[in-house]
Formats: structure tokens, C-alpha cells, sequence
């Protein structure tokens, strides 16, 4: 039997109301080291919500989130993603007044003080580090350009980039292929398998045929509670879930 | 990718070229002492509009009551001369010789406790900048660690800037009441009424000026300045990527009031006077609007929206006083709706290009970390 200490992630008990109404209800979610997991379920149903308890942007009401043994709901954001804890937002969101340099430059994780900020010096470490990000994240010909003029696609890949450069324990992508087109998702999903290496990651995913392509397991979330979880398989012919997603 | 740091780029040292030679050599041989002293006076509001570039301009941060900063610092200055004024000789006529005669006048026999360390100077040079800072990083503190921003926290910058104003013109034995501090004569024994002081004035304050631009650039061309920009467009993305944004803000707008307070001590030097009607919302407010003019993201722009409000404000009130308030609403809508990126913005749109064909004879790429391009975005 596994020990709460040998997960990456614990949470347990993670509530949250808004006004009466539980967004996330009585939730109980264990992530392992080096695992991807995807989350899935319809429109309400509490993901974008997890994922805002993790990071602190929401505040939870019970329960615990435990990363390597930390309690995350006492801590601030910057502490969370000082801890190892990354995410990326549902809507690409990039720095679009920035070059692809500057976005990249501004998430390494050095100089993050307002002093630190001030003595910070693009050196040879940051240039290299920057270099090898965005050609890992196909940008590495777009460094001068303005974020602004990137593509959807370009754009979310350079957020990808952006939390990849702070090499997190845990990475959280919200729809990371959402409104990509087909080869985007083909280079997306290949991009993914590739980062994952030392480090877990939580995706919430619509698109099931990009679900089923990376997930180790899925978590399908209902009314803020899991309905189901295990593998694709299971998860897909799980009555359950059916009920959820065809039902009525 | 440069790995190196430059402050200014190539164009922005030209600006800066032709911007010390209109304030150390155009200015004052082409104006009389009278004139030039005006130009002073408007050059100290252009610390403000420094700091507004800063604060407002890269770190989207609008505060509506920077001359809070501008008149704290400019009554400490103050607080100093006018106790240099106040010699037991100079008002042997008062009831308590000794005193600043305002007090006198409102029955106070003593000097109160927080006037007494204004007889030093070291003391009054620090306080110009500490006190300013201090306020700031206060309202900093509260307002941004609870995420106060945008709308709110300008109006609540602006009750800040009115509160002070009923404060001294409520507390008149302390502060001199809505009169300000008046009659002031000399520093350390300097007279600085005269024209020989009026033109050394002039140029200490152009070179504060300047000073603090470069301080500007530096912040704006450093990382901290790229955070700022970002801050302003993303501010969630910054906060997770693991900033503590609310100590950004804190710093940039303290260092927003430091700049204006220099401003503020210069103001009182070289006018000879401070008085509530430069602390309160409507100044505050005018200040915004020489930074918006000249343009929010440019450091020259705002110097230059500065004088040039100021001098149309100046040739208004000279001619059809009762026509400038209009002028200046007309002025403010128009920068608002037609150029939001202000005098500098116009330049780069439509001028720089052909500067740039100019000055380097070939289609060079703009450097990576050239702020200008960020300004030369239209509005969307």
C-alpha cells in the first residue's frame, strides 16, 4: 500500500463553494511521479476549477492538496510555482508586447525578486537555455519576433515553453490543443510526450482521440465529484460515463 | 541575441542628444530669466511624468494622485526654507520670534515636533525622498497585496491626493493653510530669489531631470521593466510564473513617487513657494494628462507633453484665460480618442520610419529589447 508521501500529488477532501454552490465537491485525486493524467468531463463539471485550487489561484474551502508532502492551500501562487508546481492558462496566455525571447527570458527562474530583476543579466546560461526551449517548442527561427504576431497554435506552444523553462515538478495544461489544426495537435501531442520525461503532468482534454493518445490514466470529472477513473478503456465503457456523456 | 546591455539604442540617443541641448543650450540663451524660470517650473512636472511613464505607461499602474508625492516633496523643501526664513531676527515683530510666521499668526508659541528636524539639510534631502516613498509604499502595500487595481485604485489614489489637501488646509498653524508656505528667501544662506540662482536652479533641476530619466531607462531597459510590460498585459501569468506581483508594483510606484517628489523640492525652490493647489486632485490629475499627451510609453514624450501642455497653458491664460479649462478637456478627449500613444506615438508612427531609413541608410532590423516598437503598436 502506497504512503501519501510516495505521490507526487494528494489531494483529498478538496471542496470548494461558491456561494452554496460546490464547484468542487468532496474531490479525492492522487497523481504518481512521471505520470499523465488526463482530465476529462462536460462543460461544468469542475476541471479548469481543480486546476485553479492547485495553483492557489482559487482558494479551496475543506480539504488538503499535498505536493511532495506540502501543504499548497497555505501557500501564496509565487511560493506554488516556486515549489515546482506549473500552469498554463486555458487561453493562450503570453506577454504579446514581448519578443519570443523576452516571454522565454521572463519565465526562467532566476531573478524573480524585484532586486533580483534589477541585477539580472542575460548571460550565456539564459541564452542557451532559451535556445534549446524554443526549439523544443518549434520557435526557435521567431526569437526577435513580437508574441503578438505568433499564431493560436504558436501561441500556446510558447506558454508551453514558457512553464517548460521553469522545469516543474508538475506541469497543468488547461485544453492545450484547443483550436489547434490537425498537424498542430500531431506536433502538440509529440511535444508533450516528449517534455514529460522527469516531471508529471495534469491535462484537461476535450478532445478525445488527443486524450486517449497521451494519458497514462484519465480522471472523468462530474458535478465537481469523479465519476470514473483508470485507463481509456475502462474509463470509455464505464456505464457511467456513458450516462454522462450520450445520456437522457 | 544580444547578450549585452545597452541603454539606449541608437535613435533614443539622438533624442537624448537633442533633448540636454534644448534644456542646457536653446532654452536658456533664447528666453529671459522670466521666461526660463517658467520653463522650470514646468520641467519639475515632467519628474512626475516620469514616473507616470513607469508606473502607468510600462507597469499599467494609473494613479491619479501623484501630487501627493510632488507636494509632500515639495513642502519638506520647503519646511527647510521656510525655517531658514524664520530667524528669531527676521520675526522679531511676532509674539514668539523664531517660528514660521503663519504659526504665529494661528496662536502656535512652539515650533511643533515635526518641524524641528527640517532645520537640517542632509536631514530635508532625505525626507524629500523618504517621506514620498514611504506614503507610497503604504498605499502600495494595502491596495495592491489585496489586488486593488485599474479603476479603483486610481479613484482611491485620488482620495488620497484630496485628503492631504483638506489636511493642510485644516491644519493651517502646521502647514501654512491654503496660503502654502510662502516667503521663502534663502538655502544655507543663498538667496535664491535672485536671477544669478533662477538660472543655477534652472540648470540643477535640468540635470536632476535627466538623471532621473536615465534612472527611467535603465529600470525600463533592465528585466524589471520587461516584468512590468508584462505585468500589465498578463498579470495572472506573471504571478504564476512564480512573481510576487504586488512587490513589483509596490517598487514602481514607489519609485514613481521618489522621481516626483525631486520634482516637487525643485518646484518649490525655483518658484519660491508650495501651497496645497499643487498637492490636490485637479494638479494630479493635469499631470496625467502632460504624460498622456506626450505620450505614456515614451520617457522624451512625456517631458515633452509636458511643456508643451504647460505652454499652451501658458499662452491660454495669458490671452482667453476663460478658454484654457475647455482647451485642456478638448486636449485630453482628443489624445484619448485619436492618439492614445500621445505626441511620441505619432512620431512613431509616421516619422520614425524615415529617421531610420536616415540615420542607418538600410532596412536594419529594430534591436530585441527596443521598447519603441511596443509604442508603435496601433491602437486596437
Amino acid at each position: 500500500m502506497a504512503t501519501e508521501n510516495d505521490f507526487l500529488l494528494a489531494i483529498e477532501g478538496l471542496t470548494v463553494s461558491f456561494d452554496g454552490f460546490r464547484a468542487v465537491d468532496d474531490l479525492t485525486l492522487y497523481i504518481d511521479p512521471n505520470e499523465i493524467r488526463v482530465i476529462i468531463g462536460p462543460n461544468g463539471a469542475g476541471k479548469t476549477t481543480v486546476l485553479d485550487l492547485i495553483c492557489g489561484k482559487t482558494k479551496a474551502t475543506e480539504g488538503s492538496i499535498k505536493f511532495k508532502g506540502q501543504e499548497l492551500t497555505a501557500m501564496r501562487e509565487h511560493e506554488i510555482v516556486t515549489a515546482g508546481v506549473g500552469r498554463k492558462f486555458h487561453t493562450p496566455s503570453i506577454y504579446e508586447d514581448l519578443t519570443v525571447f523576452e516571454n522565454l527570458e521572463i519565465s526562467y527562474p532566476r531573478g524573480r525578486t524585484v532586486f533580483g530583476a534589477i541585477m539580472f543579466r542575460r548571460d550565456q546560461v539564459v541564452i542557451d537555455r532559451v535556445n534549446e526551449i524554443a526549439e523544443m517548442i518549434f520557435l526557435d527561427g521567431l526569437l526577435d519576433l513580437r508574441a503578438a504576431f505568433l499564431s493560436h497554435g504558436q501561441k500556446q506552444w510558447l506558454e508551453i515553453g514558457m512553464l517548460l523553462i521553469q522545469d516543474p515538478e508538475l506541469l497543468m495544461l488547461d485544453e492545450p490543443v484547443a483550436g489547434m489544426s490537425v498537424s498542430e495537435r500531431q506536433k502538440t501531442a509529440d511535444l508533450l510526450k516528449k517534455i514529460i520525461k522527469g516531471r508529471s503532468v495534469i491535462v484537461i482534454e476535450h478532445d478525445m482521440k488527443f486524450a486517449e493518445d497521451i494519458a497514462h490514466r484519465v480522471t472523468v470529472l462530474h458535478q465537481g465529484k469523479v465519476l470514473s477513473e483508470g485507463d481509456m478503456e475502462r474509463v470509455k465503457n464505464d456505464p457511467k460515463v456513458v450516462e454522462v456523456y450520450l445520456g437522457h | 541575441m544580444k547578450a549585452g546591455f545597452s541603454l539606449f539604442n541608437r535613435s533614443e540617443l539622438l533624442f537624448l542628444v537633442i533633448l540636454i541641448g534644448l534644456i542646457f543650450i536653446v532654452l536658456p540663451f533664447g528666453l529671459d530669466i522670466f521666461r526660463l524660470n517658467l520653463v522650470g517650473k514646468y520641467l519639475t512636472y515632467a519628474f512626475v511624468a516620469l514616473g507616470l511613464v513607469l508606473c502607468w505607461g510600462s507597469g499599467g499602474i494609473l494613479s491619479l494622485g501623484q501630487g501627493l508625492f510632488f507636494g509632500l516633496g515639495g513642502y519638506c523643501m520647503a519646511m527647510f526654507l521656510k525655517l531658514e526664513a524664520s530667524t528669531p531676527e527676521a520675526t522679531k515683530i511676532q509674539s514668539t520670534p523664531g517660528i514660521p510666521d503663519f504659526m504665529d499668526w494661528n496662536q502656535i508659541t512652539e515650533l511643533p515636533w515635526f518641524w524641528e528636524p527640517f532645520h537640517s539639510l542632509p536631514f530635508t534631502l532625505l525626507a524629500i525622498i523618504a517621506v514620498p516613498t514611504f506614503f507610497a509604499f503604504i498605499i502600495g502595500l494595502a491596495m495592491f497585496t489585496r489586488r486593488v487595481g485599474g479603476v479603483y485604485f486610481a479613484i482611491i489614489t485620488q482620495a488620497f491626493a484630496a485628503i492631504l489637501t483638506i489636511l493642510i488646509i485644516g491644519q493651517q498653524g502646521y502647514t501654512g493653510g491654503v496660503n502654502g508656505i510662502t516667503d521663502l528667501r534663502t538655502l544655507l544662506g543663498w538667496d535664491i530669489r535672485t536671477d544669478d540662482a533662477k538660472y543655477v536652479l534652472y540648470f540643477v533641476n535640468g540635470g536632476l531631470l535627466i538623471a532621473c530619466l536615465l534612472l527611467a531607462q535603465f529600470i525600463r531597459q533592465c528585466k524589471l521593466g520587461r516584468l512590468l510590460v508584462a505585468m500589465r498585459d498578463q498579470e495572472d501569468r506573471v504571478r504564476f510564473s512564480g512573481y510576487n506581483v504586488a512587490n513589483l508594483k509596490i517598487f514602481v510606484f514607489c519609485l514613481a513617487a521618489a522621481i516626483s517628489a525631486i520634482g516637487g523640492a525643485m518646484f518649490t525652490l525655483q518658484v519660491g513657494f508650495m501651497s496645497p493647489s499643487f498637492v490636490g486632485i485637479v494638479p494630479s490629475i493635469e499631470m496625467v494628462i502632460y504624460c498622456a499627451v506626450g505620450g505614456r510609453l515614451s520617457l522624451f514624450g512625456a517631458i515633452y507633453g509636458t511643456l508643451l501642455v504647460n505652454y499652451a497653458k501658458t499662452v491660454f491664460s495669458e490671452v482667453l484665460p476663460e478658454v484654457w479649462l475647455f482647451a485642456m478637456g478638448a486636449l485630453f478627449i482628443g489624445v484619448v480618442m485619436a492618439f492614445p500613444n500621445g505626441i511620441a506615438g505619432l512620431y512613431q508612427t509616421y516619422l520614425e520610419p524615415k529617421v531610420r531609413r536616415l540615420l542607418e541608410g538600410g532596412g536594419k532590423e529594430p534591436d530585441p529589447v527596443d521598447t519603441s516598437s511596443i509604442a508603435a503598436r496601433p491602437a486596437e
